[in-house]
């Protein structure tokens, strides 16, 4: 399998695995670790002064591993800058999952404010991955904006139903100059492989993951599945037959005739 | 002086610098990032900011999320 690489960083995984929605920090870091992932998100939130907890931070940080902030709760550009700042200030780094989704009920990204920031941010030295829109266009502006990936959505965040953008996504794909990463909506194995065998670069993966009976089982269906589908993409898959006629597998006549 | 920590109010001595501020909060050396009045303000400059009545500070660190 080729090495993903980003932004001059090699990686030997192309699974991101999001943090939110486990049980417990435990159960979550021995999914990261099953999954193989070396891109895993960390949100941010205000410390609670009057109950210190435990610091999830220590469950995720590890020299294998590429710590990929987001900035969830940013309403518009301008609080994504500042999230941006606060974000390499507190984990170190310059990476940054972008992501500017003003509306609660679908967690849709906002296009306009997620170009606006991306440009800001590439200026201040951040390595940007935005979550947005399977929108091609959109994704080659990213791009020339200076995005180090993009990430389009397959269906809106947590609802683990699969590559509803498909066709789409095939036209970034085919488009792209960056990698890409499918991010939110993928909830299955097969939804990752699909994804793989489109041509994705790379797939983040979070809910499908975190909520499964058991997480650390499924974090391995799911590094399997990418490694499938990414094989299967680099070996070549065969082209589909625009119609249902047979077009036979053994030789048809050479044995009882 | 009263200032304002994560949405809760605090006393501070007059003049006291962030620096303090942290200690009071007993904030870890890694792993959160404080902003006052919205302005971010790396780790090497605490103890050269001094605090002001009213201060909004935002103190913030990791949490799970995807």
């Amino acid at each position: 399998m080729e090495k993903l690489t980003i932004a001059g960083k090699s990686f030997s995984s192309r699974l991101f695995l999001g943090t939110g929605k486990f049980r417990s920090n435990e159960l979550m870091e021995q999914a990261i670790r099953t999954s193989g992932s070396e891109m895993v998100t960390v949100a941010m939130k205000r410390i609670d002064l009057e109950n210190p907890e435990d610091d999830m931070l220590r469950h995720i940080t590890h020299e294998s591993i590429q710590l990929l902030p987001n900035t969830s709760g940013v309403r518009d550009a301008e609080e994504a800058v500042f999230a941006a700042q606060m974000a390499r200030e507190a984990f170190g780094t310059n990476w940054l999952k972008l992501e500017i989704h003003p509306d609660p009920r679908y967690l849709l990204p906002d296009s306009i404010e997620t170009l606006k920031a991306t440009e800001k941010l590439v200026k201040l030295g951040f390595v940007v991955l935005p979550y947005c829109q399977a929108d091609p266009v959109l994704c080659k502006r990213l791009e020339e904006a200076g995005a180090a990936t993009v990430m389009p959505l397959g269906a809106p965040i947590g609802t683990n139903r699969g590559l509803r953008t498909k066709d789409f996504l095939q036209i970034i794909i085919e488009q792209a100059g960056v990698p890409v990463v499918v991010d939110a909506g993928i909830g299955s194995p097969s939804h990752a492989a699909e994804a793989m065998e489109l041509g994705a670069s790379a797939v983040l993966v979070n809910t499908a993951i975190a909520i499964a009976a058991d997480p650390v089982r499924m974090a391995n269906a799911f590094r399997q599945a990418v490694e499938a589908g990414r094989e299967a993409y680099e070996a070549g898959l065969g082209s589909v037959s625009a119609n249902f006629e047979a077009n036979a597998s053994s030789p048809l006549t050479a044995f009882l005739q | 002086m009263q200032i304002i920590v994560n949405n809760k109010a605090m006393e501070m001595a007059e003049g006291s610098t962030l620096s303090a501020l942290a200690e009071t909060l007993r904030l870890p050396e890694k792993g959160v990032a404080v902003a006052i009045n919205n302005q971010m303000i790396p780790r090497e400059e605490w103890s050269a900011t001094g605090l002001q009545a009213g201060a909004q500070v935002v103190v913030i660190k990791a949490a799970c999320g995807g």
